[in-house]
């Protein structure tokens, strides 16, 4: 038998994507090495809360992968490539019987079998869950796995440690990249045969979101500024049911209605279940971009938000108190415990909140980006979700994309057309850059803080770039933020040692997620009609004869600018159709 | 316009791993259900200490700010919490953070946790699976044992159990009680049970069970609510059948 050549495989982050594609590198015979902003445990897909779709049929329903395919693609509003959507859902139940045996512990029925709830955009049951911490424990079995590989030797973990720039070689080619451990400051190159970033999702670019604080979209933005393509940008999901908080809003998991949960508000002094009386077919179980629009609307235009404030009632009190606690204990206690109060016999207050990118880098169905050698999987990718992302479909993309670019990966650096490998002096000369950046920021001494001006960002993005969007006022708000891009240079640093310090690295962030707002703003005034999650009360319908169409933006180093262009894509699959959920739907 | 309440913090800082601590004070401006995450946030606004002094921001780990990820593990006022669901409303005031010292301490807040990670692997944390292939059918389990492994996969390797026990520290070796309740919960898996041996084996070494004083602190602190004392128990027994099934096999 010939020999496997072992590769060295960069990985940026160790969420469920990023480990996904380790174990598949480290099963190929090659290593990988994670770089990752905290250990693997602590990333972001562990706030997925309700679930996984996949087509496991174990409910008498006659569920089928097609019907998972076309729920998928219609509650996109048919802006995903239909071959790599029917790639995902033809993947899923296998993917669910491996987690299975990698110990996840789902929530079972009597007999011992997984079960399945309700999500929204889907008549049938096809959601598997562990209670409501779907994505901890579904992070936890990849986590438990890729260090059984570390034991091993075969997996390097760089844990504390930030990516700041990949490295292309002299045809182009990225083949290394830059990182700063996150305590000693320590910056340094690594050369490696490719590199997959499975970043994760941008949310900080909004200030209050439901992203952890770490979704900063940094390491997306930092290979864009470098020629890596972004697709869909302006399609941000609005996750309809959040707590509005003032550090961050903590997400409500959709799994609250998939259990029963209602929303309502009072109008003429008696509840209204305004989402089940317009969408009879669906009720509270449209999806995500459509319910939050209605409750922007009942808050914001008909003014009947709880207490005359930006608030409705999702209501669970008039389901058993056992079967919440089995169901759904884990975010009920997290509402009582910032909130005060129980969400057993009170009715919760939510709102909408920023809360899933469906854009992100450009891919090929084999997650190459432009960039040869440079691939992307996981939220940081665009590939899956069209317009809208459904509910429970999220954590099924992070761990598919990852099966799709581990096996990919090695056979690019097997057979692929890399070039030569880095010289030192090209390893160095990127690392010196870097360094220089990183004493330049250190020696800040302006009078903005990062902080600050972050905050003053995320209010902007907030107020003009999420549920509404309107012409005017995304010129308005891109002024703005480019505003926040020159005051950048003003900023002043109170730490300006070399140990643990955070501040300049978020100033260093900060910069990215400046362009990454640009990036979005942009796209979304350029796109003028409503699809999904981008709505415009000037142009309210979908326009397919000139926005059927991905949205790709380049980054113009001549004006520091995005450019915006758009792009063909497969839905030869399922023709697009109108999209109305006030009926069930017609195929 | 009602005056603005504030909310005084004494902080133990550090500025290095082998730097001597020192405590400075912040007023925070209140508001209505602050943490203590959001707090340090503003603090990191406006570094600016009780008596006037500009200061370098307090430094802290943290990410999901849902009491999931484990990362704002701390010390507020002498109890080992997450600090981003400890609401200032509950708190006494003024209110005191300390890291968690059981750990080396980086900086300020930021604590070394790397041995938790390591000890995964010494107890063979993982089932030991043939590969991310397919490779059969998934085999069905008992919901009620199931409804066990969940409620134990919900440690976040935090470490309050950890700096909550008397007997995890410099003094000793003993790997505390998070590590201890994972070997259980492998063990209790259709498939994570062919590896039991090995793991209560892992055990059994010094700084393994025999370790535990069983001052049941970890149950009280543990933000998860794991019932780690019954865990631990059930696990006493395990070894120590494990123990004689040794000496009769040998």
């Amino acid at each position: 038998m010939a020999k496997v050549k072992k590769h060295r495989i960069l990985i940026v982050g160790g969420g469920i994507s990023g480990l996904m594609a380790a174990l598949k590198v480290c099963e190929a015979g090659s290593e990988a090495w994670i770089f990752s902003y905290c250990p693997f445990k602590r990333s972001h897909s562990l706030c997925a809360q309700g679930g996984m779709n996949a087509c496991m049929d174990t409910k008498g329903e006659h569920d089928s992968i097609y019907e998972h395919f076309d729920d998928t693609v219609y509650g996109g509003d048919f802006l995903a490539d239909q071959v790599a959507v029917k790639g995902m859902c033809e993947a899923a139940p296998g993917i669910v019987q491996m987690f299975d045996r990698m110990g996840v512990p789902f929530t079972r029925t009597p007999e011992g079998v997984l079960d399945l709830r309700n999500f929204g955009g889907q008549k049938n049951k096809r959601t598997v869950f562990a209670g409501s911490t779907t994505g901890q424990q579904l992070l936890y079995a990849l986590d438990e796995q890729v260090r059984k590989w570390e034991a091993k030797g075969m997996v390097k973990t760089f844990v504390f440690w930030e990516f700041i720039k990949m490295i292309q070689n002299s045809q182009g080619v990225c083949r290394g990249l830059v990182a700063q451990n996150m305590n000693s400051m320590e910056i340094k190159a690594f050369a490696g045969d490719a590199v997959i970033l499975a970043t994760g999702g941008p949310g900080q670019v909004f200030g209050l979101c439901t992203a952890s604080t770490i979704c900063n979209g940094s390491a997306i933005s930092a290979v864009y500024q470098q020629g890596a393509r972004i697709a869909n940008p302006e399609f941000i999901q609005i996750h309809p049911t959040a707590i509005p908080g003032t550090d961050k809003n903590r997400l409500m998991s959709e799994a609250c209605r998939g259990e029963g949960g209602r929303i309502w508000v009072y109008k003429d002094g008696k509840p209204w279940y305004f989402l089940e009386e317009k969408y009879p077919a669906y009720g509270n179980l449209v999806p995500r971009d459509i319910a939050s629009r209605e409750i922007y609307d009942v808050c914001v235009n008909q003014h009947l938000g709880i207490d005359g404030k930006n608030q409705v009632y999702l209501d669970l009190s008039h389901i058993p108190a056992d079967y919440l606690e089995r169901k759904l204990g884990g975010i009920l206690e997290m509402y009582s415990e910032f909130m005060g109060q129980d969400p057993r016999k009170v009715p919760m207050l939510i709102y909408p909140s920023v809360h899933y990118s469906m854009g992100g880098l450009w891919v090929d169905r084999l997650h190459h980006t432009n960039i040869p050698g440079l691939m992307a999987s996981g939220e940081c990718d665009y590939q899956y979700h069209g317009a809208n992302r459904l509910g429970a479909n999220s954590l099924l993309s992070a761990a598919y994309s990852g099966t799709v670019v581990g096996p990919e990966v090695i056979r690019w650096a097997n057979t692929g057309d890399r070039g030569p490998e880095l010289t030192e002096a090209e390893l160095e000369a990127a690392r010196q850059e870097c360094v220089n950046e990183f004493e330049g920021i250190l020696q800040m001494n302006g009078n903005e803080n990062a902080h600050e001006l972050h905050q003053e960002m995320g209010r902007l993005m907030n107020k003009y770039v999420t549920i509404e969007r309107v012409n005017k006022d995304l010129d308005y708000c891109y002024g703005e933020v480019k505003k926040i891009l020159a005051r950048w240079n003003n900023i002043g640093v109170t730490d300006h040692g070399h140990w643990a310090n955070q501040e300049a690295m978020f100033v260093r962030q900060l910069r990215n997620m400046i362009h990454y707002a640009l990036v979005v703003t942009k796209a979304a005034r350029m796109r003028d009609e409503s699809r999904g999650a981008h709505f415009k009360r000037e142009f309210p319908k979908r326009d397919d004869e000139h926005f059927l169409k991905i949205t790709i933006v380049d980054f113009d180093p001549a004006t520091q600018e995005p450019k915006v262009s758009y792009a063909d894509f497969d839905h030869s699959l399922i023709k697009p159709r109108p999209r109305d959920y006030t009926a069930a739907k017609k195929e | 316009m009602a005056e603005q309440k504030f909310v005084t913090f004494v902080i133990e800082r550090q500025d290095g791993p082998n730097e001597k601590p020192y405590t400075q004070e912040f007023d925070v401006p209140y508001r209505p259900s602050l943490n203590v995450v959001a707090a340090l946030m503003e603090i990191q606004k406006n570094p600016v200490t009780r008596d006037g002094k500009r200061v370098a921001p307090v430094v802290w780990e943290c990410n999901c700010l849902e009491k999931v990820c484990g990362a704002c593990m701390m010390v507020i006022n002498g109890k080992a919490c997450q600090a981003c669901c400890a609401l200032i409303d509950n708190l006494k005031w003024p209110i005191h953070l300390a890291p968690a010292r059981t750990f080396p301490v980086i900086r300020d807040l930021l604590i070394d946790r790397t041995v938790m990670f390591e000890n995964l692997k010494k107890i063979q944390g993982w089932i030991n699976v043939d590969g991310s292939w397919k490779v059969h059918e998934a085999p069905r389990q008992n919901p009620y044992t199931a409804q066990t492994c969940y409620e134990i996969s919900h440690c976040m390797t935090c470490g309050c159990c950890l700096e909550a026990c008397p007997n995890v520290g410099p003094q000793s070796d003993f790997m505390g009680p998070a590590p201890l309740a994972q070997v259980l919960l492998f063990n209790l898996n259709p498939l994570g049970k062919y590896d039991k041996p090995k793991r209560l084996e892992a055990i059994m070494q010094k700084g393994g069970i025999t370790s535990c004083g069983n001052s049941q602190n970890c149950e009280a602190v543990c933000p998860k609510n794991i019932k780690l004392t019954r865990y631990i128990a059930q696990l006493n027994r395990d070894v120590n059948i494990q123990a004689l099934k040794n000496i009769f096999n040998h």
